[in-house]
């Protein structure tokens, strides 16, 4: 009899925790889509207008797309951000790759010291150093120019993820190198032949965090590049909507689902790869 | 006993070797002529190759360099004080490269006699040799030039110049070429504790990040955390599904969606006074007035912190996910014969285990809002209202720093300054941490 009644408020107990745990899911699911959803049919609304709520009670249009790349300079931000990113990306991880192996696989005089170097180096918010830019940029022409922004991404991210590099690596085990080099694989070739194929989801992370960060910098940017036609996008979709009196909701909301689409699709296409590079190069140290 | 001795003799060199090592070092005083005593041609006349082009660099500009760094020039017009405290920087950099090398010379001299005292057959004298055995020994340097030489002139270059402009009256009274800059000491640290103006925005700036910093991260690390735990149950139907949700705030780009959100909380137009609280008042008993989001710092405040835990959660979900993966299914069994309730569970084998893999990651969490620029900037422009010198109620340190660079009457001077105080905070707390958990350590 009584246990009986045991098993009953077991099961009792299991059928509230189901009901809560799918109404908790299903709460986070309407507060994440709603935003995503109201921004996606914003796009396509017709005329200049104001609300930004959600509802399907409209006459779907692609007229702002067109009016993005007919009336405002949308399609040369993009290809600017798209400059910036691949440029940034291919330097920044071929300098991290190859400091990242060599930080692995080598015992060099000065190698404890700046490792330890990298990990505080990494906490400085270099991006706070503004005015240093700005000096910078005056004297050697970078303002308003690409090229400089993208070198100031590129070392921003390289102690970080120099850091990471190394731990992945070292998740290869060493016997790798040294039964190549018994063979007779010179230096190069152990690291291009052997090691290089087993740590590509870590580059593939790698490219993808490096190519998606200029597509939502906002800070350096805006504060190096002067001119509207050198802006990327994150800048030039922020002037649709940052005066209040001429706030361009639609525009914005078109502008955001071409860029949101791509960068969410590799996302998920590498997410795979994201997390174990993630917790594997992150917590060997 | 024996093996030490051992040890001991294989060190000790005769006395003449033991002088010829000292004689290498001390010729290697003048870069290179070590390496010709040990008859290292090549080596040796690269070695003074660049001595002398060191040596020459500093008679024409280095010395000069030096001055102006610290003069900062003393002919308005003519004396362009910013460029010639870049120049003086980039000098110190050339001078410490050097300094780096000269050691390494000695060090090399010393090394190279003693091998041949031992091992003569191992010393290399042609130049092909030479070079091979550079690119056997120093292929690990190779590897990394890249990376230094882009670390230096975009992190070490820029921390220097901070550094040295948080010293100076570089502000909108002092642009060069026109006029001078000077060096003022701890005048801008000054200024800001106890200026009376300074000091109060200080103050409210200082403490609205860290209230920010605290409130946010600890809210998506409760929200990941909770996502996780209540994912990792094995009866959930449409696991994949709700998966790809919960990641869609990481997946969409974060301005995308700050900016989303500020076009949503307009308190005139924006969906939360237009739809959402309309819908909860539908509900009975309930009547909430319209909330006014951009003008009011307080729900400024509550918006911002809600949305960073939206924005930041799939972050740590992920993370913990990952771990709560890797605990032992039998410690649950364990403890369940042992009769400890979900709670205990909870409270003594996930918790510890989650904090003892990811708190490094929450503390580069926790460091990272701390200086979250794009979250206070796009939402409301660290808006709405002032509390003094530039900063809005909302403004962190790092946005008030761009207020202070960008505004109509910029204040570099003081900006640096507060790069430094935000700097140094953020290197204390995250050493403190790091040192606490093993992050720190390194397996040799």
């Amino acid at each position: 009899m009584q246990n009986t009644k045991k098993v009953k408020t077991q099961k009792n107990q299991r059928i509230w925790g189901k009901i809560f745990t799918y109404l908790f899911l299903l709460f986070m699911s309407v507060i994440i889509i709603y935003p995503l959803l109201i921004t996606v049919t914003s796009a396509f609304k017709p005329g200049n207008l104001l609300a930004f709520r959600l509802d399907f009670d409209f006459e779907w249009t692609m007229n702002n797309f067109r009016r993005l790349f007919d009336e405002t300079q949308y399609g040369q931000w993009y290809m600017n951000t798209l400059k910036v990113a691949v440029m940034a990306m291919l330097i920044q991880v071929a300098a991290v790759t190859l400091s990242g192996f060599a930080y692995s696989r080598y015992r060099f005089t000065g190698r404890k010291v700046t490792l330890k170097f990298f990990l505080i180096i990494q906490m400085v918010p270099t991006t706070a150093a503004l005015t240093a830019f700005y000096v910078m940029a005056l004297l050697v022409g970078g303002l308003d120019q690409h090229w400089f922004l993208i070198l100031v991404y590129i070392g921003g991210g390289i102690p970080m993820n120099t850091w990471l590099m190394k731990g992945y690596f070292d998740t290869v085990p060493i016997d790798l190198d040294e039964s190549a080099r018994l063979d007779g694989a010179g230096h190069f070739r152990i690291f291009w032949q052997i090691i290089m194929p087993l740590v590509r989801p870590m580059i593939a992370v790698q490219a993808l965090w490096a190519f998606m960060n200029p597509f939502g910098e906002f800070m350096l940017a805006r504060f190096l590049l002067r001119s509207t036609e050198n802006y990327t996008v994150a800048i030039g979709l922020q002037t649709f909507i940052n005066n209040p009196q001429n706030q361009q909701v639609a525009l914005f909301s078109a502008g955001a689902i071409l860029i949101a689409v791509p960068i969410s699709i590799l996302f998920f296409y590498l997410q795979k790869s994201f997390v174990t590079g993630l917790t594997k190069g992150g917590t060997k140290g | 006993m024996e093996k030490s001795e051992a040890q001991k003799k294989k060190v000790e060199y005769s006395p003449e070797d033991q002088k010829r090592i000292q004689k290498a070092g001390v010729f290697s005083i003048i870069p290179g002529l070590g390496q010709f005593y040990n008859k290292q041609y090549f080596k040796g006349a690269l070695f003074l190759a660049l001595f002398l082009l060191f040596a020459i660099e500093m008679v024409l500009f280095g010395f000069n360099a030096f001055e102006n760094l610290f003069t900062l020039g003393s002919i308005p017009r003519e004396d362009h004080s910013l460029f010639l405290m870049i120049q003086g920087t980039l000098q110190i950099l050339v001078t410490l490269i050097f300094i780096v090398f000269y050691a390494a010379n000695i060090s090399d001299a010393r090394r190279i006699a003693a091998l041949k005292a031992l091992t003569p057959e191992k010393v290399s004298y042609s130049i092909k040799n030479t070079l091979l055995n550079t690119w056997n020994h120093g292929f690990a340097y190779l590897l990394t030039i890249p990376a230094y030489i882009l670390m230096i002139f975009t992190i070490v270059f820029p921390v220097l110049v901070t550094i040295f402009i948080a010293f100076t009256n570089y502000d909108f009274y002092h642009i060069p070429p026109a006029t001078l800059i000077d060096w003022t000491g701890f005048e801008n640290f000054a200024a800001i504790f106890t200026l009376s103006t300074y000091r109060d925005s200080f103050g409210a700036v200082f403490g609205w990040t860290v209230i920010w910093t605290l409130s946010a991260t600890t809210l998506q690390i409760i929200i990941g955390i909770f996502a996780a735990i209540v994912m990792h149950q094995p009866f959930i139907k449409f696991k994949r599904i709700f998966g790809v949700i919960l990641l869609l705030p990481w997946a969409v780009p974060a301005f995308i969606t700050i900016l989303s959100f500020s076009n949503m909380f307009n308190d005139s137009a924006g969906a939360i006074n237009t739809q959402v609280i309309p819908l909860i008042n539908s509900l009975p008993f309930i009547d909430i007035p319209a909330i006014s989001w951009k003008t009011d710092p307080f729900w400024t405040k509550i918006a911002i912190i809600s949305i960073q835990g939206w924005l930041g959660f799939p972050y740590i979900y992920v993370l913990t996910s990952g771990i709560l993966q890797s605990i032992p299914d039998d410690w649950y069994e364990a403890s369940i014969i042992d009769g400890a309730s979900i709670l205990q569970k909870f409270r003594y084998i996930t918790l510890p285990q989650i904090f003892a893999v990811a708190a490094p990651v929450f503390i580069t969490q926790y460091t990272f809002n701390f200086n979250n620029f794009s979250m206070i900037y796009l939402f409301n422009e660290g808006g709405p209202g002032s509390v003094g010198s530039g900063a809005g109620a909302t403004d962190i340190l790092i946005s008030w720093i761009y207020k202070l660079t960008t505004g109509t009457s910029p204040q570099y001077n003081i900006a640096s300054a507060i790069t430094l105080i935000i700097s140094a905070i953020v290197i204390c707390v995250s050493l403190l941490v790091f040192k606490r958990t093993r992050a720190f350590e390194m397996e040799d």
